[in-house]
């Protein structure tokens, strides 16, 4: 049996352009909206893989305001047993600090008799995009880590990674526990059912805080760069444009002769 | 005061990522340019580097170290480091360099800053990074004794240095602690260029939307899939009608999608069908509409009904 | 890349399904040199319609939606996008069943086929629904979907195929150039193109292009609420985008609708969530469309556990996700009406907004008839631009108002249902005094009118039970009260008083303001000074554009008064035909002048304790008017009557109306004068006398021979409408506007009930009757006689039935009841030969 912890931060969703709010330190998601970061979606959906066919639970945690809770139903409503809200201005952290936020609430978590033999983070949030939480976390649970998992399974003690590397897939054989940061596209992660959703509203959160001083993230401030204008180049019109668009099929290799 | 570089190589080469942060890391003037190899450090990488102005090139060859295990790895650049006595590292931002500078800070506990893009000052550092996966940029100081970045793929060019560097190798001594193997590549499962049945891993997608009319308009649509070895994949309107299966749907609600060629007829291209098709290494567009989304973001386009130019492009192709 | 036309005859704003249509119908009406620009590309530039549910259910209280309903279905139908499936509307209680039951009312009266059906029936075409939850359902087999991109690019297509439109997408409107009041061009970030016609048809930004120009558009962007369930099984088993008939889930404010194998739940119990236009993000900046908001799920958690309840297998089945749903924005007005026509800021700016899929192609074919020859053919009054105060168009009140109404949208709204938002705005003069009378206020145009005053509740008893005609029935005598049965009939015995303060009043001035005012009324405006008529205005086709009052004050000077719901309409409409040379301007004095009315037997015998002017009938004629002293106030007295009594409505100017309350309740008082509320004066007392209104029997739809008003000689000078109106006059009428009383009120259980309003007129044996218009008659006014004790109907009736005596038979709540012609023309049933106006009663 595995229980899993899965951690997710809320982030505005990163598809549309992105708007700033007006001292220019936030990305504003008023428009957009706040969403979890796909990778982190691929992890809960992992996460209810391994727990399902482990027995054992799903807990999701985030680090942020009690907005987070949203991000932590979702993930409730899609297979998840529970959550944990580490309560914080997500913005005055740095990947230091929620890497320690995240490692106090495993700790409690243990105390009260719950140790995650596996813990899933994405392989970078959406919006800051810093890379390390999982990994500095690992150092601080004195776990071994993978980053930029695409799927994961356990068996007994050990879990099995599969993740895409510069030659092709490698598989890593771990012992539990452990700390896996996944990279979408290895798992559809799934939408909610109604009955999920329903469910997700009545699960039990459970609001922790984190004892630690914030280093922060060192943000300055931030800039949105001119979009490429578009670069379309047109081979023609109607069907006479059918040797032309053969021709690029051709250079770009999809077709041969 | 050096500064030093993780270089990763491709196909007995220094990957390109790699030069380019050897470029940066020469462009900032801080100390002589210190490489670390992971593996023996072959001719051609020893020369790419003299040719990138290295100094030094740190290899460490240990036989433990054939299988990738980040924090073995970590734990070379930190020897290396200590060697060169590094106060700045740089990596490529690519999943290893992120992963092994993100170890190399943990255990050090120092800050990192990935994907930069540019230094604004050295001390203490500010960055320029990028967010947003690049859609916006950060200004960030990152306060640090040795300072770790990597640098976000293609933000400068890969140079030669104008005078070439010693390239002196410097074998590194190197105990693999076994702690830092708890997580090694125990299987490489080559990629094969073979399989490309499913949508998301086909190198070749041909998409249509509301252009195909109806569920009779797909005959041409699966006829070039099929001539060029690929899959069809379909708009939200076109399975929300019913026309096609939703297990085709490309964009938000369906698949992301990264073909080496998109092929998009008919579709108009939302912002929810862009996000399932933009990581596409080209995108050709066929559409009545010249100003559609689809086409202005395409890299090429054909402006015509989609039921004329596919069986001319068919016919093209024999 | 169509390139940006530097010049147009006319731009259209928007390439959503009003921007499309309207193209097309202009095109269709012969327009050419038509310019439509959109911000966004095709076909869907992120608008309303991109995401709309696109589903139509014909069915509505107001005959203005129905009409304009059934107009675009059968478009729809013509361009080949329109998919029946049948739909029915489900109750869970008894008091929606009750509605529904109203709704089929509503049906008959406009030919929309309908029928009540059980449970098991609804069960029988939507297997998945559970049959429990419900206690019944309406179901409404001409329901259907459509395909409103599709639509629209049709009617794009075929405009251009016409030679007569010039589509280009991704242009996005800067600013619009206006010089002395008329629109000029457009300007936009690829270029200005000039036009004299500019057509704003950008649902939710509507506003903001309105703004450019300094006109207002008081719309307000609003979001409803939709998901998308799937893919479920037995849906996805069926080809087709839909096979299952759509559900509205009426007592919680929902919707499900299947599309293809998904199945979409739309809501409107939300709290109301509104934008302003400044708002919307760009289409770059928004994650699917700039009307596709991000979703709030917690105001939509109470609406999945009811649509669970409603289809557990379907909706509970673990495999069908929600994968789609947003916070969709669509446009809401203070007054639930679309805002259609000519600004009354900018001559040549149009506005054709907060129109919804469903009356997309009718209202544009209707707008389109209008900007060519300046009549639709399906009266819009109600939608008309031109009907908002001032006070009505500031965001204040369209907020407060759209929130109130936006849980309304499925709601149970009694047709009596007063505002609870943004009141206290126009208060008369005499309202402190009013609310120590008791009065019970509702709303006109912003006025808070007494509607009776419970200080008269005694005279209920004094009246008994056989005149007062109390209602047993709560939703019948919801909003009504038997006092307005009392204050009439007390009225008819001594006088009562009444506020009119809600009036538009506006005069018309200058040297050639009678040669003005006679081309836009019926009745002969060349009269002595002194003279006030009442006369229709028409218009071109000889339908009704208002009913008023003109008293001619000076060789050049005319005042109209007009009632207030339709005065700003009014004013526009004499406004726009001013003389090009300023010779005769129009100045609105509505905020100047109070109103006030004393009507009765008492009426000069009151009027005489207070002034010395000679009130009699013979010093001061009926339809008169002239200045009388009363004490230190100068008054403008008229003697015209919408009460069929002897008396005058009271003019002065709006510091001195309480004052003047004041004195005539102190002298009137003694005599026996009780203030009166607007329930006598707005139907039983008008409903007495056989007097039409505009808006109820009145409209451009009807004429002077179908409502009774025709005359027999018609004054020699040229008037709008004279032409059609002669053309008629030698017509048989299609149809010919009859009072009725009905005979027996008691229902099935025993209860006696009492129509409201909107109920179809059948035959006795409950067979539709069907006029020469191809219309169904439908009580235009309901109200008490109780003058008369009895409950009297307006109606137009097909010519063979109107005729005296003719029995017939009201259904209303499903129930039949008999009913009989009392009246075939505007002959009052009380007081015929007017005998009471004279004083000689």
């Amino acid at each position: 049996m595995t229980d899993v912890l899965v951690c997710v931060k809320r982030v505005p969703d990163p598809t549309g352009e992105v708007v700033l709010t007006d001292d220019g330190m936030r990305v504003d998601g008023r428009y957009a909206g706040y969403t979890t970061s796909a990778h982190e979606e691929a992890a809960v959906a992992l996460a209810v893989q391994v727990a399902e066919a482990s027995g054992g639970t799903v807990t999701v945690l985030s680090v942020g305001s009690q907005e987070s809770i949203e991000q932590i139903r979702a993930g409730i409503a899609v297979g998840a047993t529970d959550g944990i809200l580490v309560e914080a201005d997500a913005d005055a952290l740095g990947p230091v600090d929620v890497a320690s936020a995240i490692a106090e609430a495993v700790a409690a978590r243990q105390d009260a008799g719950t140790t995650y033999g596996l813990v899933l983070l994405g392989n970078d949030a959406a919006d800051t995009g810093d890379f390390q939480v999982g990994i500095r976390l690992a150092y601080l649970l004195e776990r071994p880590v993978v980053a930029g998992a695409q799927t994961v399974e356990t068996d007994g003690g050990t879990a099995t990674v599969r993740a895409e590397g510069p030659e092709g897939t490698e598989v890593y054989e771990l012992p539990l526990p452990a700390v896996v940061t996944v990279l979408e596209g290895g798992v559809s992660p799934k939408y909610p059912s109604v009955v999920g959703r329903m469910k997700a509203k009545k699960a039990a959160v459970e609001t922790m805080t984190w004892s630690g001083t914030a280093a922060g993230a060192g943000r300055e401030g931030l800039t949105v760069p001119e979009p490429p204008p578009s670069e379309v180049t047109v081979i023609g019109e109607g069907p006479a444009a059918a040797p032309g668009l053969v021709a690029v099929l051709k250079e770009l290799k999809v077709v041969h002769g | 005061m050096s500064v030093l570089v993780l270089v990763e190589t491709e196909e007995g080469r220094v990957s390109l990522v790699s030069r380019e942060a050897l470029s940066f890391a020469r462009s900032l003037g801080a100390g002589d340019l210190h490489a670390v190899v992971v593996g023996p450090a072959s001719e051609s990488v020893v020369t790419d580097c003299r040719g990138a102005g290295v100094a030094v090139v740190h290899e460490a060859s240990d036989p433990a170290l054939e299988r990738y295990a980040a924090a073995a790895w970590a734990a070379v650049v930190e020897a290396a480091g200590r060697a060169a006595r590094a106060d700045l590292v740089v990596a490529g931002g690519t999943g290893r360099g992120n992963e092994v500078l993100a170890h190399v800070a943990a255990r050090r506990g120092l800050r990192m800053a990935a994907n930069v893009v540019s230094v604004e000052s050295l001390n203490p550092l500010v960055v320029q990074r990028q967010v947003v996966g690049g859609a916006a940029l950060e200004r960030a100081t990152v306060p640090s004794r040795v300072r770790l970045l990597t640098m976000a793929g293609h933000a400068v060019e890969p140079t030669a240095a104008d005078s070439p560097g010693e390239a002196r190798v410097s074998p590194l001594p190197v105990t693999v602690d076994p702690q830092d193997l708890r997580a090694q590549v125990v299987r490489l499962e080559k990629r094969e260029s073979a399989d490309t049945s499913g949508l998301q891993a086909a190198k070749v997608v041909v998409g249509a939307g509301r252009g195909a009319g109806g569920p009779d308009g797909f005959a041409a649509v699966d006829a070039l899939a099929e001539r060029l070895g690929g899959a069809v994949g379909v708009s939200r309107v076109v399975t929300s009608l019913g026309w096609r299966p939703h297990h085709e749907q490309v964009g938000q609600t369906g698949s992301r999608i990264a073909p080496d060629l998109y092929l998009a007829c008919g579709i108009s291209g939302s912002i929810q069908h862009w996000a399932g098709c933009a990581s596409s290494r080209t995108i050709i567009a066929v559409n009545t509409d010249a100003d559609a989304p689809m086409v202005t973001k395409a890299d090429y386009a054909v402006i015509g009904d989609m039921h004329e130019v596919l069986p001319a492009v068919l016919e093209e192709l024999g | 890349m169509a390139a940006l036309p530097s010049s147009a005859r006319c731009v259209v704003i928007g390439a959503g399904i009003v921007g499309n249509s309207l193209a097309y119908h202009l095109a269709e009406l012969g327009w050419t040199d038509i310019v439509q620009i959109d911000k966004g590309p095709l076909p869907n530039p992120g608008g309303s319609t991109g995401h709309a549910s696109n589903f139509i259910f014909p069915v509505d209280h107001s005959r203005e939606f129905a009409d304009i309903t059934l107009d675009s279905v059968r478009q729809y139908k013509e361009l080949g996008v329109f998919t029946e499936s049948g739909g029915f509307e489900c109750a869970r209680t008894e008091e929606r069943m009750e509605e529904l039951r109203r709704r089929m009312s509503s049906a008959k009266a406009w030919g929309i086929p309908a029928e009540l059906v059980t449970p098991e029936q609804v069960a029988e075409k939507v297997p998945f629904l559970d049959k429990d939850v419900i206690i019944g359902a309406a179901w409404f087999p001409t329901v259907g979907v459509v395909d409103s991109l599709r639509a629209g690019t049709i009617m794009r297509e075929r405009a251009v195929e016409k030679g007569a439109l010039t589509t280009v997408p991704n242009v996005e409107v800067t600013g619009m150039r206006v010089e002395n009041g008329r629109i000029t061009a457009v300007e936009t970030d690829q270029g200005t193109i000039e036009a004299e016609t500019v057509v704003i048809a950008c649902g939710v930004w509507s506003p903001k292009i309105a703004r450019m120009a300094g006109a207002r558009i008081p719309l307000t962007p609003a979001v409803h609420q939709m998901i998308s369930v799937g893919p479920c099984e037995v849906l996805a088993e069926r080809p087709g985008e839909i096979t299952f008939p759509i559900i509205r889930d009426m007592d919680t404010f929902c919707y499900e609708r299947q599309h293809g194998s998904d199945m979409e739940v739309g809501s409107y119990a939300h709290r109301a969530i509104l934008w302003d236009p400044e708002d919307i993000p760009s289409i770059e900046q928004s994650k699917l469309s700039p009307t596709e908001m991000p979703f709030t799920e917690d105001d939509f958690d109470p609406q999945l556990e009811q649509a669970l309840e409603l289809m557990p297998e379907l909706l509970g089945d673990e495999r069908a996700e929600i994968r789609y749903a947003i916070n969709g924005l669509l446009s809401l007005t203070p007054d639930g009406y679309p805002i259609l026509g000519e600004t009354p800021e900018v001559k040549g700016l149009w506005s054709a907004a907060a129109v919804w899929i469903k009356e997309g192609p009718g209202t544009a074919r209707a707008v389109a008839e209008w900007m060519t020859h300046g009549n639709p053919e399906i009266d819009l009054g109600h939608s008309d631009i031109a009907r908002f105060y001032d006070f009505q168009r500031t965001r204040a009140h369209v907020k407060a108002r759209t929130s109130e109404a936006f849980n309304k949208t499925y709601g149970i709204v009694h047709p009596g249902e007063q505002w609870s938002s943004n009141r206290n705005v126009r208060l008369a003069p005499m309202h402190a005094s009013q609310k120590d009378l008791g009065a019970v206020f509702y709303e006109a145009a912003g006025w808070e009118r007494p509607h009776w005053y419970e200080s008269n509740a005694g005279l209920v008893e004094k009246f008994g039970p056989e005149q007062t005609m109390p209602r047993e029935h709560e939703w019948d005598k919801r909003w009504w009260s038997p006092v307005i049965n009392a204050e009439h009939l007390q009225m008819r015995e001594t006088a009562g008083l009444i506020d009119l303060s809600a009036f538009a009043i506006f005069d018309v001035v200058g040297p050639k303001a009678l040669e003005a005012v006679q081309r836009i009324i019926v009745a002969q405006a060349d009269v002595r000074i002194g003279r006030v008529v009442y006369t229709p205005v028409l218009d071109e086709t000889g339908g009704f554009r208002s009913d008023l009052t003109v008293m001619r004050l000076a060789h050049d000077h005319f005042r109209v008064v007009t009632g207030g719901a339709h005065g700003m309409a009014d004013k526009k409409w004499f406004a726009d035909r001013m003389p090009e040379d300023g010779g005769a301007v129009v100045v609105d004095h509505t905020s100047g002048w109070t109103t006030m009315g004393v009507w009765g037997p008492k009426a000069r015998e009151i009027l005489s304790a207070v002034t010395d002017a000679d009130m009699s009938h013979e010093g001061f004629p009926f339809g008169t008017c002239r200045e009388i002293e009363v004490g230190a106030l100068s008054v403008l007295a008229s003697r015209i009557s919408y009460v069929g009594e002897y008396g005058w409505e009271l003019y002065v100017p709006m510091e001195a109306g309480a004052a003047l309350w004041a004195r005539l309740l102190e002298a009137g008082t003694p005599l026996g004068m009780i203030p009166v509320g607007i329930g006598v004066y707005g139907t039983t007392g008008r409903i007495e006398k056989g007097y039409r209104a505009y808006g109820y029997e009145l409209d451009t739809e009807r004429t002077l021979v179908e409502t009774g008003m025709s005359r027999a000689k018609w004054k020699d000078a040229d008037f709008i409408g004279k032409d059609a109106v002669l053309a008629q006059a030698d017509e048989a009428p299609k149809a010919v506007l009859c009072s009725l009383t009905v005979d027996d009120h008691t229902s099935a259980s025993g209860t006696k009930r009492y129509m409201l309003g909107g109920e179809p007129i059948l035959t006795r044996s409950g067979e539709t009757l069907t006029d020469g218009h191809g219309h169904h008659p439908y009580v235009t006014t309901a109200g008490s006689a109780p003058s008369l004790g009895k409950h009297v109907l307006m109606a137009f009736l097909p010519p063979e039935q109107a005729v005296v005596g003719t029995e017939l038979a009201v259904s209303y709540m499903e129930e039949l009841y008999p009913v009989t012609v009392a009246a075939a023309d505007a002959t009052p049933l009380f007081d015929p030969s007017n005998d009471c106006i004279r004083g000689r009663a």
